[in-house]
């Protein structure tokens, strides 16, 4: 025991049926290992497989080949799915069909009470969650008078009420504008800094991957890429192959680099750029 | 166009009235008691005093006789037609004859007092509906029904069921509305021709409401299912409903009441 990381996808393959006996493949085995505590994003275009090895990460989808390993439970096995579900939370993309609720509060006490906790346990892991995600003046609000970021908000505090150790979000942003977004993704990276929540955001907007400690590239199916943002970023021309734009700020900063020698090639945030152009204009 | 603004599921009326706050359960057993007990009284004394005893419960719950009035009209014309077949139809002292249509005293009696009837029955059960939330009701029925899982009453897939289904109305229509939009930005018309031409040009409105609807309910089983959802089995609830004093007090003294007005009207 305890040899394993946190989490240990290994030599994963998954095909979904089509029908007529037909198969088609959506993970080629894949390995990937994730410790406690990390910030993971996963990359990649429609169809890359993401969404399927996010599956893979609960027990919502098992391998048709290899296994995956949740703090030493195999996801094979079936005694160990309720834990593993408790222990890897799941936000969806689409934050009106992950809520069951009609009020916030309600909602979010849905996942403890499946799992059997009694009521003044409940009580107290609500009101906490959603003081985490912030959203505790609207504990008694209907679902559908929130907004986009909102509603994603509520379906993190239902997911974090239930103390989980990692947290799989399935391209949580798709559905919402800028400012939801921003709400959403902040609240993510708060969980993971402050709380200790392992994070793992899959996602196809690049400049989400930036906030991430460690980003993962699939395409096809298969791992094609991994390291810290600031590495992954700099392969611009395989990223463009595979259909996935590259953050402007990075963009920008290759493109000075091409002219300026002297000008750093890893940045990766606005005030990254900022301080690097300052130390720029002071040097000359 | 906002076709499905401001809609409000039920007709529930929040308050914080002494009826308000009894327990569902309770508001649900006397409703159930009073309907029964409605058809077994035969006398005007009798329906009489079961009219007080409403009264008495809509004076005590603050709402406005507006709103029972408003229950009660989509169904006038069902009242109408009861009480004029029946005073017409039943056999007895003819009081009045046009053609071969005859009135007679019985039928006026009886159709006075079906028509009462349907109006307490009505009036009553609305009371309940005003005065309970939709997410009260729905609690307040899995915990009637559960004693009834030994034989098979499904009483947390039904609960289940209708949170399900009183989540998804608003979004339903919202998205309906969307489709309505899209529609007709692209010429389709909602507005005019005779009914079944206005029942046709919805049916290219029910199509993708019900498409998107499957992939919503296949979407939210999957997430229920993420969130350890695995029926009612081991389940507990945040939120308890709680039988006060004031609930049995009112239950059994309804309850007895409403069996005594039965068998001695």
């Amino acid at each position: 025991m305890g040899q394993r990381s946190f989490i240990e996808v290994e030599k994963v393959s998954y095909s979904y049926p089509k029908g007529q006996g037909q198969e088609e493949a959506a993970l080629t085995e894949v390995d990937l290992t994730i410790a406690e505590g990390e910030f993971v994003a996963v990359l990649g275009h429609n169809g890359s497989g993401k969404s399927t090895l996010a599956k893979h990460l609960n027990g919502l989808l098992l391998p048709s080949v290899g296994d995956v390993w949740i703090a030493d439970m195999n996801t094979h096995e079936e005694e160990n799915f309720w834990k593993i579900r408790q222990m890897v939370g799941m936000v969806f993309q689409n934050p009106d069909n992950q809520i069951v609720a009609t009020t916030v509060e309600e909602d979010v006490a849905f996942g403890p009470e499946n799992l059997g906790l009694k009521q003044h346990v409940i009580r107290e892991r609500v009101d906490e969650a959603l003081g985490i995600v912030g959203m505790s003046e609207y504990a008694k609000a209907a679902p559908h008078n929130l907004s986009g970021g909102q509603k994603q908000r509520v379906a993190i505090a239902g997911v974090i009420a239930m103390r989980p150790k990692c947290l799989v979000l399935d391209e949580p942003t798709a559905m919402l504008d800028p400012i939801g977004r921003q709400e959403v993704l902040d609240t993510v990276q708060m969980l993971n800094e402050t709380e200790g929540i392992t994070v793992i955001l899959i996602t196809h907007f690049m400049d989400e991957a930036v906030r991430a400690k460690r980003v993962v590239v699939m395409d096809e199916g298969r791992i094609v890429l991994q390291g810290p943002p600031a590495d992954v970023f700099q392969k611009m021309e395989l990223l463009r192959k595979l259909r996935l734009d590259v953050p402007p700020i990075v963009e920008l900063a290759a493109r000075l680099r091409s002219r300026l020698r002297e000008f750093p090639g890893d940045l990766l945030t606005v005030d990254e750029m900022v301080t690097a152009l300052c130390q720029l204009r002071s040097g000359i | 166009m906002a076709v499905f603004r401001n809609i409000t599921i039920g007709q529930y009326v929040p308050g914080d009235s002494l009826v308000h706050r009894l327990d569902p359960r309770t508001k649900i057993l006397v409703t159930l008691f009073l309907v029964v007990g409605l058809f077994f009284i035969d006398s005007f004394s009798g329906y009489g005093i079961a009219a007080v005893l409403i009264g008495l419960a809509i004076a005590t719950s603050t709402i406005s006789p507006r709103f029972i009035f408003r229950g009660l009209r989509p169904v006038i014309a069902i009242v109408i037609l009861t009480f004029v077949l029946n005073s017409f139809m039943t056999e007895g002292d003819p009081i009045w004859q046009l053609g071969f249509l005859v009135l007679t005293k019985e039928g006026l009696f009886r159709g006075s007092m079906l028509a009462l009837r349907l109006i307490l029955l009505i009036v009553g059960t609305s009371v309940l509906t005003l005065t309970t939330s939709p997410i009260a009701l729905t609690d307040g029925l899995e915990s009637l029904l559960k004693p009834g899982k030994k034989i098979g009453v499904p009483a947390h897939e039904l609960a289940m069921m209708m949170t399900i289904a009183l989540r998804f109305i608003p979004t339903l229509l919202e998205e309906a509305e969307k489709i309505m939009k899209a529609q007709m930005a692209r010429g389709a018309d909602f507005e005019s021709g005779n009914l079944i031409q206005r029942a046709k040009s919805l049916l290219p409105l029910l199509v993708p409401l019900f498409v998107s609807a499957f992939r919503r309910a296949d979407e939210l089983a999957i997430a229920m299912e993420a969130r350890c959802y695995r029926g009612g089995e081991g389940r507990t609830k945040m939120n308890l409903l709680l039988f006060r004093p004031a609930d049995y007090l009112i239950l059994s003294g309804s309850g007895l009441l409403i069996i005594y007005l039965a068998w001695a009207f």
